[in-house]
């Protein structure tokens, strides 16, 4: 029964623009103004990956945190027009209600990161079908911990707290994890990027040297944020609802 | 009190909605606020019951609280023999919060019909939609409507449900007169399908009208429930207001037919359990008395002879000030 009301929360998210400009338009043209010059760089900063992958994945690791994220501030805004209360005296459980939302949210990260997909082979990326799908793979469930993140702040802020909150945290969030530029080598940055998500939601992008994109640190490091953004996530919602 | 129920049915927990003992606070800057302190109310299937009272009076709580919306401190909440929570997982209840707009980037029959999907046995949205007089805007972006429009929105969301109960929490707030008295022609079609309906209100003349029973809250506390009819036969059922400066008012509350008197300014109202033996008294000790009113009283009336106070909050609980019977009301006026 909820396959009804998921189309039309896709529909609803499809039609708003700003979520557009966000997570697929803003990344779409930093690609191709950064990586467009630099397209004949095949070993960026000594990565062993091309300029254009490296990109790639990184405006496809902030496109799809910001459509996970934006859950949130889909969230905010139900909240605030008082929806929420609406949905609550429905049938649909909380349980089916963040489902909804976070499918919604992998649907829009799907769309953004085809599109960078597709601007990436433009600019000469080219991986084996298999790495194609592993990276894929990663990347979604990489974006695990976001979609919690997205429900803990939709209960936790404003509609107008929330779009700020989300701009800063995802450039924070990308800016740590080595979207912008590489962290270098040494120092304190690239250890403390080891513990930041989207640092190894911009890994999934060394797919392309073989072997795992993911160490055991890697895959420890997700599980781990994994579990505290759903715990605080839920705790959100229950300080929200008022529910015991 | 008598208390309708549906013949050929006894009462019994799986047909009645009861609200056992409520007890509800909530933090203030002052320490706790006890917005209900201490509710009981039994419903029978197919009553339409207002929930009377100002602003303050703890409608809301209650009202949160018969949805599963709010955890009671003390007591317990039956819906048809379940637990809220349970009852509306069912689909057996449907509803209009006080507060609420609408959801946006979706046409009016797309937001109805996704609201649809949620029940089990929902209503043709197109006849949702006819009910509450919104079939010509069915196509309109929910973001591009009127006050009133937005209101019957959230009506048809809440009709479409086809609730077994049907709770509307101060439902006509945001819509003028003609408005009102669509919405509740609406509402009397569909309790007359046999369904259970609760709505808070302040506006007296809609509990007067529109519901069978009325249960008066104020501060927390139920102050009264039973027939409208009956609460206004509680406090006199007319009163009389004459100019009359210089008379006791003592002297006439204790005239043939009269239960109490007020002075109010020149003039003297005069509650009255026989207004006919009153007016004859009253101008055979007094012939001088100039602009005399009759009137019916209304619900605000014995509701102020129940609670003993005025609106505290100074909000006016009248509403739409139309007299319950012609004339001037004589509540209301000079408060």
């Amino acid at each position: 029964m909820t396959l009804v009301y998921m189309r039309y929360e896709l529909l609803r998210t499809l039609r708003n623009r700003r979520f557009f400009l966000l997570s697929l338009g803003f990344p779409l043209i930093l690609f191709f103004v950064i990586a467009a010059p630099n397209r004949h760089v095949h070993d960026f900063d000594g990565s062993g990956i091309s300029f254009p992958l490296y990109y790639m994945v990184g405006m496809a690791s902030f496109g799809t945190m910001s459509a996970m994220l934006s859950c949130g501030a889909r969230i905010a805004a139900e909240r605030a027009v008082g929806w929420n209360r609406q949905l609550r005296i429905t049938p649909l459980s909380p349980r089916a209600y963040f489902r909804v939302k976070v499918l919604t949210g992998y649907m829009m990260a799907i769309i953004s990161l085809l599109a960078l997909y597709a601007a990436g082979t433009l600019l000469g990326v080219s991986l084996d079908a298999s790495e194609w799908l592993k990276m894929t793979g990663l990347i979604l469930l990489g974006l695990v911990p976001f979609a919690a993140l997205g429900i803990m702040l939709g209960h936790m802020l404003t509609p107008d707290s929330i779009g700020p909150a989300m701009g800063g945290g995802i450039s924070l969030l990308a800016l740590l994890g080595g979207v912008w530029f590489p962290l270098g080598h040494h120092g304190f940055l690239p250890e403390l990027a080891q513990f930041i998500p989207s640092y190894w939601l911009h890994q999934a992008s060394h797919v392309a040297l073989g072997g795992h994109a993911w160490s055991t640190k890697g895959w420890i490091v997700m599980l781990a944020w994994t579990l505290l953004l759903s715990g605080l996530a839920a705790r959100a919602y229950r300080q929200d609802t008022g529910r015991i | 009190m008598s208390r309708g129920s549906i013949e050929g049915m006894p009462a019994g927990p799986s047909n009645e909605i009861q609200l056992s003992g409520l007890v509800k606070s909530f933090k203030g800057p002052d320490g706790p606020i006890r917005a209900v302190r201490g509710v009981d109310v039994k419903i029978a299937a197919g009553e339409t019951v207002a929930l009377l009272g100002p602003n303050g009076a703890g409608k809301s709580t209650t009202i949160d609280m018969l949805l599963g919306l709010l955890m009671p401190d003390e007591g317990s909440v039956s819906v048809f023999g379940r637990p809220p929570a349970q009852a509306v997982a069912e689909g057996a209840v449907g509803g209009m919060l006080q507060t609420g707009q609408l959801i946006r980037d979706l046409s009016v029959g797309e937001l109805v019909t996704m609201m649809a999907s949620l029940y089990p046995a929902p209503l043709d949205v197109e006849e949702a939609l006819e009910l509450s007089g919104i079939s010509d805007i069915s196509g309109q972006r929910t973001n591009k409507l009127s006050g009133g429009q937005t209101q019957r929105v959230r009506l048809a969301v809440a009709l479409v449900s086809n609730p077994q109960l049907l709770v509307l929490d101060e439902p006509t707030v945001a819509l003028d007169v003609e408005g009102r008295q669509a919405f509740w022609s609406t509402m009397r079609a569909f309790a007359g399908r046999g369904k259970t309906v609760v709505f808070a209100t302040h506006y007296l003349e809609e509990a007067d009208a529109y519901a069978d029973r009325a249960v008066l809250m104020a501060h927390g506390t139920i102050v009264a429930d039973g027939p409208t009819t009956e609460i206004r036969a509680m406090v006199g059922t007319r009163t009389i207001r004459a100019t009359l400066p210089s008379v006791d008012v003592d002297e006439l509350a204790a005239l043939p037919g009269v239960s109490s008197g007020e002075r109010r300014g020149e003039a003297v109202v005069l509650h009255c359990g026989d207004s006919d033996a009153a007016i004859r008294a009253l101008l055979s000790v007094h012939p001088d008395a100039r602009d005399i009113e009759i009137a019916a009283a209304g619900l605000e009336q014995a509701f102020l002879a129940l609670t003993g106070d005025g609106p505290s909050d100074g909000q006016p609980r009248g509403g739409v000030s139309q007299p319950s019977a012609g004339g001037l009301g004589p509540e209301g006026a000079s408060r």
